[in-house]
């Protein structure tokens, strides 16, 4: 595999270097490489390479970039808050402090390229000059001029811009059109490379066929939710030294059994480390649970039935004598299918406080407490509020509450809440 | 003699493949200006003559030039302007003024830029000096004192001209056009614009001053003269170092644009479109594939080269996704068959995925509510759906309506590239009842 990078016009040692650091990214930097030319050559004025998160994008950019020397700039849009960040990185790095120094405060497109075009003209490079942008699709969102005058430098000088994405150019493309750029895919690892890259990060006491072999049990379990390598990468890291435990106390070649005692634990891996979180919807729940007073249970609860019942159902849930009525003829036929597929609903204050003295087993005064609760509820985010135009008029209101975590409230009152769920009647 | 001989010169081949990089690509990437340009000779015959009159005659005048993105605007201007600087007398006549739409942004930095590239009194070195009602005023005095006579004409050239109508009151618009109306300093004002219903977007003040000359660049090429540019577009020029290699890629070169699967693959470039840039991004990726061992394009280039460029991106994206994420996205496949383009939210989705895998006897997908979660969070990341509206922080995740931004053929297409799919996936995918 090595060797296969090959250009005139640069060093064969820095080239043979460069191939090493990119396993199974050959072919890529050998396209990249050929697009690119010779240093002194034109490049094409902007290159746009897509491709998967962890595909290797930024990596094969700045292996290039710094193992052959080529005077380049890599900018993370994410960084750039402001263009004028951008302009001062670029100039900085091309030209130095004094260059960067010239820009006005709050520096306009024009300042930029009249600065870059000055300063070329005092120092020219004989190479091409590369402006890479990482996480380019951020770029949409700065002003509209911006990509399109990126995708245009190469008039000015000898400069070419790289931009690396997740989302494919078609997103991009603004409505009166631009230079189009020239579009570059990085295609996904596939399973056989992923276990060769990964397999290269192993633990220099154990054996190469012992690593391999864990890899390819963490693939089997993990490859047909995950295939971001640094997800991989991080997984295998903190699984291995469970995997070994066995192995110190003797029995390195039973594979089978080896696998019997680290599938479970892989299992476990994947709901808690995979997903990030040491369930933390526990952790807000549990503290709601405890915090919230007696009555902002109970509107929460109101809420909740007020969100996921029809309005029509009201009559029959929480009126004493509301005679017989059934459930197949009594709604129309949208109304069936199930509130909880379909997400809540909002329903406007007086219907809220409505279920609320229905449920609440005292009598309670309508007072200004009961009305800061639902306004505090609505800033703890239990509660959205959906129309802005009249905030003391009617007010309407959503639940943003799980099944779960209303039901765990629900039981701390006393109060079955399923009884009064029309979806599970 | 010693021209003939520096052209009979015979360099190793190594170098004659750089100078053939050297050169293509300075064609291809820097749009360097042709000797001649084709197509276009009315318009540059027009152009020219009226730029001249205001060169030398110091009549003012105004123009649109109006084409598709890569119709040669630019490149038109720029050998106009490149064949007037060869005359003396324009050449010490005329100032040039360039403006973009991109950079100049307002009219404030528009006016900056003109003063300083007309390098008025008002600028020191690099900088001027002056709010933008004083750099107004002292700009129009400036212009307002100068006669046919006397004073020499200056050459407005606007790239992205419809930008510059987007400025608030269209102040400079107005006032260019108005120079160039009424009998003070010679100006021609040029403006470049790819959009066609451009003077719609004028103010009527601003447009009852517009000469309204416009030219339109529209190609009306045939397919043997598509042919016959990319062999002009190819071939080396007769100054190359060594005639013998050059004769030989010419020669290549021809060969290739008769060649019949060759012929076929430009066939299919040429109705999808007929401008330079598209045609240069071709070339390009040719370009990039020779080399010392190759020293040719040969028609596989130019057919991996097509390839290459009608890639479907999407397809592309799709191939690198997890047996998840694909079956979530022919899950919501289905809600769009069954609910007719309704938004789903993930709860729907879930749900459809659900009764798949109740019909499976093995249970391998079975996966929790917070996985599903992430990995459609992930299809949202890639913009592969799409919040249905706006609001994005007001419902929960799990309630917040989608749309799919793929159509079925492109999902049945990935399906079937898709490494390993698994059997039952695929029927489900195909099937109706879902």
């Amino acid at each position: 595999m090595e060797g296969l990078l090959e250009h005139p016009g640069y060093d064969g040692e820095k080239l043979r270097r460069v191939s090493e650091q990119l396993p199974c990214r050959e072919v890529q930097a050998g396209m990249l490489l050929s697009l690119m030319g010779e240093p002194q050559q034109y490049c094409y004025p902007s290159l746009f390479i897509y491709g998967h998160r962890a595909s290797g994008k930024s990596h094969v950019v700045n292996v290039l970039m710094k193992e052959l020397e080529l005077p380049h700039v890599t900018v993370s849009c994410v960084e750039c808050v402001s263009s004028a960040l951008l302009f001062e990185q670029v100039l900085l790095s091309f030209f130095g402090c004094d260059a960067a120094s010239l820009l006005p405060r709050s520096p306009s497109l024009s300042d930029f390229v009249r600065i870059y075009k000055q300063r070329t003209s005092e120092f020219p490079s004989k190479q091409t000059r590369y402006i890479v942008m990482e996480q380019a699709e951020l770029l949409r969102d700065a002003s509209v001029n911006l990509l399109p005058a990126l995708l245009r430098l190469q008039e000015l000088d000898n400069v070419s811009v790289i931009l690396l994405s997740e989302i494919v150019w078609d997103k991009f493309r603004p409505n009166t059109g631009c230079f189009e750029p020239l579009l570059l895919h990085f295609p996904d690892y596939s399973k056989a490379e992923l276990l060769q890259i990964l397999s290269a990060g192993r633990n220099p006491s154990y054996s190469a066929e012992f690593y391999s072999s864990y890899i390819n049990i963490l693939l089997g379990v993990f490859y047909t939710v995950c295939r971001d390598l640094r997800e991989l990468q991080h997984l295998a890291a903190l699984n291995f030294s469970k995997f070994c435990e066995p192995v110190a106390e003797g029995k390195e070649t039973e594979t089978h059994k080896l696998w019997k005692n680290i599938e479970p634990h892989l299992k476990k891996a994947m709901q808690t480390v995979y997903l990030r979180e040491v369930s933390r919807s526990e952790l807000s729940s549990g503290f709601a649970l405890h915090v919230l007073p007696y009555y902002s249970k109970f509107l929460l609860i109101a809420a909740y039935l007020a969100s996921y019942n029809p309005a029509r159902t009201d009559k029959r849930f929480f009126v004493k004598h509301h005679g017989k009525i059934k459930k197949t003829n009594f709604l129309k036929k949208n109304e069936k299918t199930s509130n909880h597929l379909l997400g809540p609903k909002p329903f406007p204050l007086d219907r809220l406080l409505a279920i609320f003295y229905s449920v609440v087993d005292s009598r309670v005064a309508p007072t200004a407490s009961i009305f800061s609760q639902i306004s505090s509820l609505v800033t703890l985010q239990l509660l959205t509020l959906v129309s802005h135009d009249d905030q003391l008029d009617s007010p309407k209101y959503k639940c943003a509450v799980s099944l779960d975590f209303i039901s765990a409230i629900s039981r701390t009152v006393n109060f079955d809440i399923v009884k009064y769920l029309y979806d599970f009647l | 003699m010693s021209k003939r001989k520096a052209k009979d010169a015979h360099l190793p081949i190594g170098e004659c493949i750089s100078q053939v990089h050297q050169i293509l690509r300075k064609r291809f990437c820097h749009q360097q200006l042709p000797v001649k340009p084709e197509g276009v000779e009315a318009q540059h015959k027009h152009l020219a003559e009226l730029l001249k009159r205001t060169a030398v005659h110091g009549e003012s005048n105004s123009v649109l030039i109006v084409g598709p993105r890569g119709a040669g605007k630019t490149m038109l201007l720029r050998s106009v302007l490149r064949e007037l600087s060869q005359e003396t007398e324009v050449q010490k006549n005329l100032l040039q003024v360039h403006l973009n739409g991109l950079l100049q942004t307002d009219d404030r930095i528009a006016l900056k830029e003109i003063t300083r590239q007309l390098q008025l009194e008002n600028v020191v070195g690099d900088k001027v000096f002056g709010s933008f009602a004083e750099n107004l005023t002292f700009l129009l005095d400036a212009l307002k004192k100068g006669d046919r006579s006397s004073s020499r004409p200056v050459l407005f050239v606007l790239d992205e001209f419809d930008l510059f109508a987007q400025h608030k009151n269209q102040t400079l618009l107005y006032n260019l056009f108005d120079v160039s109306q009424s009998a003070q300093a010679p100006v021609a004002v040029v403006g470049l614009t790819c959009r066609l219903d451009v003077l719609e977007l004028l103010e009527k003040r601003v447009k009852s001053r517009f000469s309204h000359r416009q030219m339109y660049l529209l190609s009306k090429l045939t397919f043997p003269q598509y042919l016959e540019r990319i062999r002009d577009q190819l071939s080396l020029p007769d100054d190359f170092p060594d005639g013998k290699f050059a004769q030989e890629w010419n020669a290549a070169v021809t060969t290739l644009c008769e060649d019949k699967s060759a012929e076929e693959v430009l066939q299919r470039h040429f109705n999808s479109s007929t401008d330079f840039r598209s045609l240069h991004t071709l070339l390009m990726l040719c370009l990039s594939r020779v080399s010392v061992a190759r020293p040719s394009i040969t028609p596989t280039d130019l057919l991996d080269a097509s390839r290459f460029c009608l890639a479907d991106a999407n397809a592309n994206m799709l191939h690198g996704l997890s047996i998840l994420e694909l079956c979530l996205i022919i899950a919501m496949k289905h809600l769009n068959d069954v609910y007719e383009g309704e938004p789903f939210n993930l709860q729907m989705v879930h749900n459809e995925f659900k009764k798949f895998l109740q019909r499976k006897s093995n249970s391998m997908y079975n996966f929790e509510q917070p996985i599903i979660m992430k990995a459609f969070e992930h299809l949202q990341q890639l913009e592969l759906i799409r919040p249905a509206d706006g609001a994005s922080a007001k419902t929960q995740r799990e309630f917040q309506l989608m749309r799919l931004m793929l159509d079925h053929s492109q999902i049945m297409e990935a399906l079937q590239k898709y490494p390993q799919c698994p059997t039952d996936v695929k029927q489900w995918a195909t099937s109706a009842f879902a």
